[in-house]
């Protein structure tokens, strides 16, 4: 089964072969490297750019303006931040001029944390890319589901910021992606650059199909009746291992989403689950005050209060300048299984 | 007629029915800025910005453009001086008022944005915006997409000296000259050595700001933007050379800033600045292009066109509340969150 890296690389692949790609870049996007998660190995529209965030995403909309499909890299989405006023731009572009331009772009970038990145490798982005109104953003769970959303961002009329967990790079998915080889060895083989030279080195694409997975629409992972957990990128997996758990142990049922859009969001399926189990819990990685999930939270209780048991509850990053890089600074700064499962509990407890 | 004009260099000249279309256009374009004042000044728009004292370098720029939509074309990345080089391409007086009375009928941003903030596709003249820098590293993009096309447009980026400190211009320094992958952009610097209030010296170390180019190999121009012959000359060789090499080229042109950085500055008159117009006048009265009478007969007719321009606009519908959300996405697809 692919993993994340390889689901992304295969996406573009598709999209320089299928959906009219024309240029991807961005810093070591290109050969020799093929990025620094090895997302962008082997692809013929791939290069290097000049290390300036600012030109990167300045070439991206520019791109755009002229209609040429790109899809643009930050490294890293700590070093996005610099980009911001030009991020706004992109939004305001098709808005500002009544529709008479579009940018049909996507923008990549790794964020979050677990890689044990330290204070310059572990941001999030997703609550700051939530106020970016003209983009939209999504961050996928799964390499399947990667490949399909990046096909649908790489067709789409409008600027998609396409978060990545970095976390999840090198987890292989459960299903595999249509068209990819039975093992993992045959798809490395094929599509993974080789260490060393490897300037006569070329990939060999499996015969891929066109997935998509629709921008705007949540996914529900497993169904309950207790409460509902939404949550997106790395935080969604742990909720589903947690549920798991406790749905085997017989503590609770609980309905696990994965909103995969952060922004346009799928409310209706949020809102159905709310109606079900009335509790709810959502969960992310960034920062806990400003929170795209006290906007969940908001609308949940402002929505539908009258059918709510329990306040509705966010669970998110410490509101600190940085994760730490040791092990425990890392893992108090940001939502793991225990802390979800305590959330779970005492939230089920509660009765309105 | 036969009458020609030379330029400083005695090198080349150009015909007197050029020089009577640039003066015309400079007309042109001054009394339209003149009057969006006056639009302002009567409570009738809420802010101005615009070029006056720059006629001379951008009707040049709009005059020699290759127009036209899609990248065989010359593409614009104006700021918001840019009025001169719309005028010389084709914008008439009733959009750009439409533009600064936020009409419904407004072309450019329906209503949504300050004076000389165009956009024009079918010219390839891209949305200006009001940070002052972003043009410089959206341009990149453009001209990427031109770089391996087999037609000759080019990327045309404009901008003021103050705009020059900001690291967008250094980006596009830096992406438009690496080595073998060279892009065709005409880069400008409209120096009119004052960035709102504060002086050129209070931030600038650089005698002139094109020779930054030089650092990067790049072939560079100052030139004196007041001079409508001189802009022209020096602009065709320097659109000649992006077009044909492919390669880059940084253009500084020395201009006036007549009225002030905008509207919240007064928008007054400041004499202290050089009219290029008045200047370019005296000129071609002296050859006898022109006459006093056949002058004032072209401020006229400007005038005359521009009070009919506003009577016509002001009676246009503003933009609905209700359309608010519109284009936020393409294609009609909604925007507001509370209907997901």
């Amino acid at each position: 089964m692919a993993n994340m890296a390889q689901s992304i690389r295969m996406a573009l692949h598709y999209g320089e072969t299928h959906l009219g790609v024309k240029e991807i870049f961005g810093q070591d996007v290109g050969p020799p490297m093929g990025g620094v998660f090895t997302a962008t190995q082997g692809l013929k529209t791939a290069w290097n750019t000049p290390l300036d965030e600012r030109g990167i995403v300045g070439a991206a909309i520019g791109l755009g303006l002229t209609g040429t499909r790109c899809v643009a890299e930050i490294q890293f989405c700590d070093y996005i931040f610099n980009t911001i006023d030009l991020l706004k731009l992109a939004g305001n572009t098709s808005w500002s001029c009544s529709g008479l331009y579009h940018l049909p772009i996507v923008l990549m970038t790794p964020v979050g944390a677990g890689i044990r990145g330290s204070i310059y490798h572990s941001h999030s982005f997703d609550a700051l890319a939530s106020r970016l109104p003209g983009w939209k953003v999504v961050m996928p769970s799964t390499p399947l589901e990667t490949y399909g959303m990046l096909l649908s961002a790489i067709e789409d009329p409008n600027p998609v910021l396409f978060l990545v967990p970095k976390a999840l790079m090198r987890i292989k998915g459960e299903e595999l992606i249509p068209g990819e080889p039975g093992t993992e060895k045959e798809l490395k083989a094929m599509i993974d650059a080789p260490l060393g030279d490897r300037s006569q080195w070329t990939p060999k694409w499996p015969a891929l199909k066109d997935v998509r997975v629709p921008i705007g629409q949540a996914k529900v992972l497993q169904e309950g009746t207790d409460l509902t957990v939404v949550s997106y990128g790395r935080s969604v997996r742990m909720c589903l291992s947690e549920a798991q758990k406790l749905e085997d142990a017989g503590e609770m049922s609980a309905e696990v989403i994965d909103l995969r859009s952060i922004y346009p969001y799928d409310w209706q399926t949020v809102k159905a689950s709310i109606e079900k189990t009335r509790k709810v819990l959502f969960v992310n990685e960034d920062t806990e005050v400003t929170n795209f999930g006290e906007h969940l939270a908001y609308r949940a209780t402002r929505e539908l209060f009258y059918e709510l048991e329990a306040p509705p509850q966010v669970l998110a990053g410490l509101n600190v300048p940085g994760i730490g890089l040791h092990n425990d600074l890392e893992e108090v700064s940001v939502p793991h299984g225990p802390q979800i499962r305590a959330e779970m509990f005492q939230l089920n407890q509660l009765r309105a | 007629m036969s009458q020609k004009l030379t330029d400083s260099s005695k090198t080349s000249s150009l015909s007197s029915e050029l020089l009577v279309k640039i003066h015309d256009l400079m007309v042109k374009s001054r009394v339209l800025e003149e009057r969006l004042i006056k639009i302002y000044k009567t409570g009738e728009a809420y802010f101005w910005i615009g070029a006056p004292g720059e006629e001379a370098f951008g009707v040049a720029l709009g005059l020699l453009a290759n127009k036209g939509q899609g990248v065989e074309y010359d593409y614009f990345h104006l700021h918001y001086r840019g009025t001169p080089t719309l005028v010389a391409m084709g914008l008439t007086m009733e959009d750009s008022i439409r533009l600064i009375m936020n009409k419904e009928t407004d072309p450019c941003t329906g209503g949504r944005n300050f004076s000389n903030h165009y956009c024009f596709p079918e010219w390839n003249v891209v949305p200006v915006t009001s940070p002052i820098e972003v043009q410089y590293t959206v341009a990149i993009g453009t001209a990427l997409a031109q770089k391996n096309n087999p037609k000759l447009g080019i990327t045309v980026v404009t901008g003021g000296d103050a705009g020059s400190a900001e690291g967008d211009f250094a980006s596009s320094l830096i992406w438009a000259s690496r080595p073998g992958n060279e892009l065709p952009m005409l880069l400008t610097v409209q120096n009119n050595r004052v960035g709102i209030s504060t002086a050129y010296e209070d931030q600038h170390g650089e005698e002139y700001i094109a020779d930054r180019g030089k650092a990067f190999r790049m072939k560079t121009m100052v030139i004196n933007g007041l001079d409508p012959v001189e802009s022209y000359l020096k602009l065709k060789e320097a659109y000649e050379y992006v077009r044909i090499e492919r390669k880059p080229l940084l253009l500084e042109a020395r201009v006036s800033r007549l009225y002030g950085h905008s509207s919240a500055s007064g928008a007054n008159f400041e004499d202290s600045f050089s009219d290029p117009l008045q200047t370019f006048e005296k000129t071609l009265m002296k050859h006898s292009i022109l006459s006093e009478a056949e002058i004032k007969n072209i401020y006229k007719k400007y005038e005359d066109e521009s009070w009919e321009a506003v009577e016509k606009v002001r009676s246009e519908k503003p933009p609905r509340a209700e359309t608010v959300w519109d284009h936020t996405y393409a294609q009609g697809e909604n925007a507001d969150w509370r209907k997901f």
